[in-house]
């Protein structure tokens, strides 16, 4: 019961479909206007007190120093969950994790598991592998729930339902929940507090009945061997207490050295997603407490194309998101064509960069095309809470796409590009193709076409083209001396 | 500034589209007593080229801008971008050529480049630059002006000075107009979303004019204008800062 990204177009085309629903449109600047707004006012807030920026650099610092002697760090983890009580199991890609997962709830006879909001089992499609081994996995945050239950996408990494107002929420409720548990209640309205209400009680069956629980991390303490949650609805708190056994599926670079390397991170998290000081339910768990929640903890630490982005020099610091979405909500591109166009659970500015670094470029067309979803304005490096220089990775991604399609036969643009080098490797060239862009921009206005150019004119004009070039001018009037 | 010699990158889409914003530069500089050079043999920054993906044809686009501007001690350009291109990209494209003495050129050449609010502000020391300009105008920070170069507010104390002028606020001034050079064409409709949106913002100003340091993005903002016969003009910085009574 739920959509699929597999064989999604390039991001041209599919931001062409998003950007002609209206409604789309109008719920995605509703929506990111007033999360931009609220973190402002908690940056502005922090800037008062202390400095914003040395928060951002000790965040950044944090997942670096990490990721610089990862190995070391995953060994330690593994020694420190083990001595807790937790088996560790390791997992190259998506069809191991999602084995492991399922042999676990295979060996409890269950039938169901729940689920912690997490990114992770989305990126593996965790829910479609147990499903297809007769496992139900149960959506137990609100949104994600919303988006089960409408076989939809997610479309935000924060607010996966991003694109559904209430009204849709409401008919999505009634026509579905039934078929997977509970009903909604008779006389549902569009209210949020209804809305909850029924979410709430259709939910709380399944926490009380599930034996098998499924959570991501957002922290992967190596000194400690403690993993954290960090959320907002208390579902996942319900997952990580009620039920007997948990399955923790963990990206490798969510590990950081020690304890105290939470704080910037949890001052940072909060602010950069849902913009709070602080989030309702932060949860932490080393291995097994006997007599005190579950005592069976498993933990899959997944690479699945993170080493590949590790090696990259440029890229590598996209590992050190910390999946706040932030950048999302700033993204001119995100607030106009939403989250399915980029094909991933992972979308905007981060899921520009971090879909090609995880999955290599040159391979697909639709990978290929996610650096060039972006005006290159800068606004997501400005406010990412660990400093990812986005811009700069999608250039040098960008790069890679077109170093990946040398040697072959040139595309017209790669023609373009290379005629354009000769040009302007030498003034002389230039100058004498500059005396044809005035009456060619001027006759391209009178006609209304310019070859190759249909995609700008089809909504812009062009400008009036000079009479003269600046270069011809200062040659004729000495720099102006003689006019 | 006597004895300092400065050049001016007029960069290639000024060069061939938008003379009279170089024009304006020369004799706004030549007013405030500083004798600008055009140094012929200079071409583009090579921008489209690395932000499209294009390195190894950028490599000989760059050479050629640091061979035209090597021995100036400061380089002035009516451009956010073009400015950030040389003072960012640059060292990416030399090291990619292998060059060692390109990597050196490069990192001597960078900090030397100046965009023209930074050059008047910073290196001059002018906010008042005697412009008469009596109009109703509008200002867009162009987003590499903003967030790769970080002038701040300098164009703003600029028009502040100018005579006649009346500056209104241009709603949700920081986003993007939607260029991003071959973003416009390759993202043709999200290009355009935006731009919309950009010019929206702009005609509920009432402002005659809206003024930004990038032609490149005036050339986007002003052609949606154009197409929906709004009634209102893009004009470059340096035009309304070299206009007097």
């Amino acid at each position: 019961m739920s959509g699929t990204f597999v064989g999604m177009p390039k991001f041209p085309v599919a931001a062409r479909a998003a950007l002609g629903d209206a409604q789309l449109r109008h719920n995605l600047a509703h929506a990111t206007a007033t999360i931009r707004a609220k973190r402002q006012r908690l940056v502005d807030e922090v800037n008062a007190n202390c400095d914003w920026e040395a928060l951002r650099l000790a965040g950044a610092g944090v997942k670096e120093s990490a990721l610089r002697s990862l190995d070391e760090h995953l060994v330690r983890l593994e020694e420190t969950l083990t001595a807790n009580g937790a088996t560790v199991h390791w997992a190259r890609d998506a069809a191991e994790a999602n084995a492991i997962v399922a042999t676990v709830a295979r060996r409890h006879g269950v039938d169901e598991v729940v689920k912690v909001k997490s990114m992770v089992t989305q990126e593996i499609g965790l829910n479609e592998a147990l499903a297809a081994e007769g496992i139900a996995a149960w959506e137990t945050d609100l949104a994600e729930l919303i988006v089960q239950l409408g076989d939809d996408l997610p479309s935000h990494i924060l607010v996966p339902a991003i694109h559904r107002n209430r009204a849709e929420i409401r008919e999505i409720f009634l026509a579905e929940m039934g078929r997977a548990g509970r009903p909604a209640p008779a006389g549902l309205t569009d209210e949020p507090r209804v809305l909850a209400a029924a979410a709430r009680a259709h939910l709380r069956e399944k926490f009380l009945r599930a034996k098998v629980a499924v959570s991501g991390a957002n922290f992967a303490v190596a000194e400690t061997g403690t993993l954290v949650v960090v959320e907002s609805e208390g579902n996942g708190r319900m997952c990580l207490t009620l039920p007997e056994v948990l399955v923790s599926v963990v990206g490798i670079e969510k590990v950081v050295s020690t304890w105290d390397q939470l704080d910037p991170m949890l001052r940072l998290l909060p602010r950069s997603s849902t913009g709070e000081r602080m989030n309702p339910y932060t949860s932490t768990w080393s291995g097994v407490t006997p007599g005190d929640g579950p005592q069976e903890v498993h933990v899959v630490l997944l690479d699945n194309g993170r080493t590949n982005a590790l090696a990259d020099e440029v890229g590598r610091q996209a590992l050190r998101c910390i999946r706040c979405s932030a950048c999302l909500n700033v993204c001119p591109v995100y607030e106009r064509v939403g989250g399915h166009a980029y094909g991933s659970v992972y979308p905007g500015p981060i899921g520009a960069i971090l879909n090609p670094l995880l999955k290599g470029v040159g391979q697909d067309k639709q990978t290929d095309s996610l650096p060039y979803a972006s005006s290159l304005c800068g606004a997501c490096f400005e406010v990412c809470p660990v400093r990812i220089d986005i811009p700069s990775v999608l250039v040098d991604l960008r790069a890679q796409v077109v170093d990946a399609h040398r040697g072959g036969v040139p595309s017209a643009e790669a023609l373009a590009f290379k005629g354009a080098a000769v040009a302007l490797s030498d003034a002389r060239k230039l100058g004498l193709g500059e005396r044809l862009a005035g009456p060619g921009l001027r006759l391209a206005r009178r006609a209304g076409v310019i070859p190759g150019l249909s995609r700008w004119a089809s909504a812009r004009d062009l400008p009036p083209g000079p009479r003269e070039s600046f270069r011809a001018w200062w040659k004729r009037t000495d720099g102006g001396r003689d006019e | 500034m006597s004895g300092m010699r400065v050049a001016l990158m007029v960069t290639c889409i000024n060069d061939a589209i938008y003379p009279d914003t170089g024009r304006a530069v020369v004799t706004l500089l030549r007013r405030l007593g500083v004798e600008v050079d055009f140094p012929p043999a200079q071409t583009c920054c090579a921008q489209p080229m690395v932000n499209t993906g294009y390195l190894d044809e950028a490599v000989p686009v760059v050479r050629t801008f640091v061979d035209a501007f090597a021995g100036y001690d400061a380089v002035v350009t009516p451009s956010g971008s073009c400015a950030g291109s040389a003072r960012h990209q640059h060292s990416i494209v030399a090291r990619r050529s292998g060059d060692a003495g390109l990597v050196t050129a490069v990192s001597e050449l960078a900090p030397r480049v100046h965009e023209l609010s930074e050059f008047l502000v910073d290196v001059l020391g002018v906010t008042d630059v005697g412009a008469y300009y009596p109009h109703t105008v509008t200002y867009h920070p162009t987003c590499h002006s903003l967030r790769m170069l970080g002038v701040g507010d300098r164009p703003r104390q600029l028009l502040d000075h100018v005579r006649g002028l009346t500056l209104v606020e241009l709603p949700k001034a920081e986003e993007c107009c939607g260029f991003g050079g071959t973003f416009a064409v390759k993202n043709a409709d999200t290009s355009i979303a935006m731009g919309t949106d950009k010019a929206r913002h702009v005609r509920e100003t009432g402002a005659e004019v809206v003024v930004a340091g990038d032609n490149s993005c005036l050339t986007h903002i002003g052609g949606v204008l154009s197409r929906q016969r709004a009634g209102v003009r893009t004009v470059h910085l340096a035009e309304i800062l070299a206009a007097t009574e």
